[in-house]
């Protein structure tokens, strides 16, 4: 999980063309073209139309459970909560040997050792294919606070463990124009992912679609963050409505996909809040292969920021296999 | 198999129960014709489906007096309302059978399920349920109070949307109050046999509607039948042409939907990616069989390598095989003849020297198939910049300015759609303004809908069909003064 990438992105000056400042930053970002709405629209609406089945739904019900990062974010979060949600994380469907582990747990700081101990043998660090542990930082969800308290946030998540780090840019700044101060406030919580060793915890930068509000702003604070050095773009802390939608997430994955031309490096994506049918995770999955490619169905790439889009995947499984459904009371609650 | 390798997701065809032979539909009544029969197949496995009449001069004849009586005897009498009622019936049975049509027309045709489903069914019934609403209210048309029918219709449609040319056609005109004989296309007589059973289920009175099936022979019977007092055709220019030759002079009203050369344009500052998915579904949607299709790409040179490049990696995702799996993106060409035509424009491409681009796509062994093509350095005077090719290729031009822009979508003999792609509203109204085409679509393409008018300038023929305009083709004014319009 450890970026190679340094803390500003190499390729950020070159395709900026010169030093980063508010100038040049809207120069570039105002210069990329627009997204059309209507056209965005359809084009998610031409995805969700694909008609997956069988084998092919097999597959995808158990890829979206690999894809999970499994989430509680709450104010009454506590060690026996996520505990719980860890042992959901190493076994969706006790009833069934064959269901992988989830990707991550995400939760906040001060519970990632929590996590960690939880997940014992299972924590990624112990086995590749193993979970993760993903931690919200710099003042998660509004990201109004100090970048001194944002760094200290992710310092301290970091050194609590974490793996990954999933960071709130600052919508005012950016819907101000001022986006120099989000470019550099991404460059310094990267560096403060760097851990004793010299490697990073992974950073995935939520951008708070709901917020930014048009699909050209969606566009270009993916580009922004980007540049800034993201391993992965997210669309949504999941506290502020809309969240992920599909013509959000195509618009992202468009950027991801220009990006990878242009560079060959390879961005992730993390859709994240209001995913709850395994239909609709699915379509995700139709959307991201069709726009990048399969190999992005990959833990590495792309991810599902969910909670209750667990227990749909897990009964959605048990129908593929035993035929039938069966109902809520087959499914834990964690 | 990787996850793009979509499993099969085939719609299942045993929602269709067909006859093993069909008559013609005369007088309310499937008759017997007097002419040979022809089989009518897929174009996706070369099997036959059914197989039709063939109408004979005296089989049209026998319709168009069914029709003539109907007219006379009950459609002409009956009020606005009450003939209102029958295409609102009409349109709630395409509605409940809509699975089943689309089935019939995706087999018949060739066209993916998705665009039958989606788009054609649909909007057969949206058409049924528009016009439905003039049939009380043509007062309102704006032809004067109490505008009256033509009488008979003779209509003539193709094989690229079967069904909704036949809604096109027929919607209008029975709401008009007149009464009609259509003869589909000789590959795609289906759902027009389908529809002639849906009249029936809808007690709709005998000899409104008649359906007589064949080739060029049977149409040309039709449109020449001294008995009819209004032709409306849908086809190449070519036949359209003869037609208004056949009736010029004999006060018999023609409306004409011909060929088309549109052309797409793309200014540097369109939204990129939306553009690109308009230039797909502009050309290469229903296999590129659209007359309206925008199958001349014109490009802001400074942008040109960026949107080829982008087309060609879209491309490159599109799904072409089975016409019924739910998730084919081209289906097969209509016919042999057509893929025939195709490939001989794209090789007259190769000749004049443009540059041809294939998505790489497995072709099955049966049918006829033509994969998404894109030709670049086309020159105005290359045959493909300038000849209908009604197939999935797209010929790519350059221009420098608007004005340059104009002159070339401008510059060709047909007159059909356009399309205009800009984040600039002041310079997309500007534009449009200037385009010589009977449709202009602006940031979308092929996009249809009851309430607009379509029809073509010059070479792709006259008259409009499709909201309050498409009611005057089948209407003259209450002083018995033909309309002209």
């Amino acid at each position: 999980m450890n970026n190679e990438v340094g803390p500003v992105r190499t390729n950020a000056v070159s395709v900026l063309g010169g030093s980063v400042t508010d100038s040049s930053l809207r120069n570039f970002l105002e210069g990329i073209p627009g997204v059309d709405v209507v056209g965005a629209e359809a084009r998610a609406s031409w995805f969700a139309s694909r008609s997956i089945k069988t084998t092919s739904k097999v597959w995808a019900l158990n890829q979206v459970v690999r894809l999970i990062d499994l989430t509680t974010l709450e104010g009454a979060d506590t060690p026996g909560k996520v505990r719980s949600l860890a042992r959901k994380a190493i076994y969706p469907d006790p009833a069934d040997a064959l269901c992988p582990n989830v990707a991550a747990v995400c939760v906040y700081g001060d519970m990632v050792p929590h996590v960690i101990d939880a997940l014992g043998d299972w924590h990624v660090s112990k086995r590749p294919d193993g979970v993760a542990v993903a931690a919200v930082a710099t003042a998660f969800p509004s990201g109004r606070a100090s970048l001194q308290v944002k760094l200290t946030d992710t310092k301290d998540a970091v050194e609590a463990g974490a793996d990954e780090i999933d960071m709130v840019i600052d919508r005012g700044a950016y819907l101000t124009g001022k986006y120099a101060q989000v470019f550099d406030e991404i460059v310094a919580v990267k560096e403060a992912c760097r851990r004793a060793d010299g490697t990073f915890a992974h950073l995935k930068v939520i951008l708070e679609t709901g917020e930014l509000a048009t699909l050209d702003n969606v566009r270009r604070a993916s580009w922004l963050a980007i540049l800034a050095g993201a391993d992965f773009i997210k669309t949504s802390t999941g506290k502020v409505s809309p969240a992920a939608t599909l013509p959000v997430t195509v618009t992202m994955l468009e950027v991801i996909r220009d990006w990878h031309h242009l560079t060959g490096e390879r961005i992730g994506m993390k859709p994240a809040g209001g995913i709850r049918a395994s239909k609709d995770a699915i379509r995700y999955l139709v959307a991201v292969a069709e726009t990048l490619g399969e190999e992005w169905l990959d833990p590495h790439l792309f991810r599902f920021g969910a909670s209750t889009l667990l227990n749909d995947v897990v009964l959605q499984r048990q129908k593929m296999v035993t035929g039938h459904y069966s109902g809520p009371d087959y499914v834990t609650v964690d | 198999m990787g996850f793009l390798d979509y499993a099969p997701a085939p719609e299942s065809a045993s929602i269709l129960s067909l006859r093993d032979s069909y008559g013609l539909f005369i007088g309310g009544e499937f008759v017997d014709g007097s002419g040979a029969s022809f089989s009518t197949i897929s174009p996706s496995t070369e099997k036959q489906i059914t197989t039709v009449s063939e109408a004979t001069d005296a089989d049209v004849d026998l319709a168009v007096r069914a029709a003539r009586r109907a007219y006379t005897q009950v459609w002409s009498k009956m009020s606005g309302g009450e003939r209102g009622k029958y295409l609102f019936r009409i349109a709630r049975i395409i509605q409940e059978r809509s699975r089943e049509l689309a089935v019939a027309e995706s087999m018949d045709n060739g066209k993916p399920i998705r665009e039958t489903r989606d788009v054609d069914i649909p909007l057969v019934a949206a058409w049924f349920f528009y016009y439905a609403g003039w049939a009380d209210k043509l007062d309102y048309a704006g032809l004067g109070p109490q505008p009256k029918a033509l009488g008979v219709a003779g209509q003539v449609i193709p094989w690229n949307f079967p069904m909704l040319m036949l809604a096109w056609k027929i919607a209008p005109a029975l709401a008009a109050g007149n009464t009609v004989v259509l003869k589909p296309a000789e590959t795609t007589p289906l759902t027009a046999l389908l529809f002639a059973e849906i009249c029936q289920q809808a007690d709709l009175p005998a000899g409104v509607v008649n359906i007589v099936t064949g080739a060029g022979a049977t149409g040309s019977a039709l449109v020449s039948h001294p008995d009819i007092n209004k032709v409306a055709f849908t086809g190449s220019t070519g036949v359209g042409r003869k037609i208004a030759e056949t009736l010029a002079g004999t006060g018999t009203r023609l409306t004409l939907e011909l060929g088309g050369k549109g052309a797409n344009i793309i200014f540097d500052d369109a939204a990129i990616d939306q553009a690109i998915e308009g230039v797909v579904s502009g050309i290469f949607f229903n296999q590129g069989h659209v007359c309206c299709a925008g199958s001349r790409l014109l490009v802001q040179e400074n942008i040109h390598d960026d949107v080829v490049e982008r087309l060609q990696r879209r491309l490159s995702t599109l799904r072409l095989g089975d016409p019924l799996d739910k998730n084919t993106d081209i289906g097969a060409v209509n016919s042999k003849v057509q893929l025939e035509r195709i490939t001989a424009l794209a090789n007259a491409g190769d000749e004049e020297g443009a540059t041809r681009w294939t998505a790489a796509c497995e072709i099955p062994s049966q049918g006829f198939w033509f994969a998404p093509t894109v030709f670049t350095g086309v020159q105005t005077s290359h045959t493909i910049a300038r000849e209908e090719i009604f197939g999935p290729v797209l010929s790519v031009l350059t221009f420098r300015t608007p004005d340059e822009a104009v002159a070339k979508a401008n510059n060709s003999p047909y007159g059909l759609s356009a399309g205009i792609w800009t984040e600039k509203a002041s310079r997309m109204l500007a534009i449009a303004d200037r385009l010589r085409a009977g449709v202009v679509w602006a940031n979308t393409f092929n996009k249809f809908d009851p309430a607009s008018p379509f029809g073509g300038y010059k070479e792709s023929g006259y008259g409009r069909e499709g909201g309050r305009h498409g009611l005057a083709a089948y209407l003259k004014s209450g002083n018995e003064e033909a309309v002209t319009r």
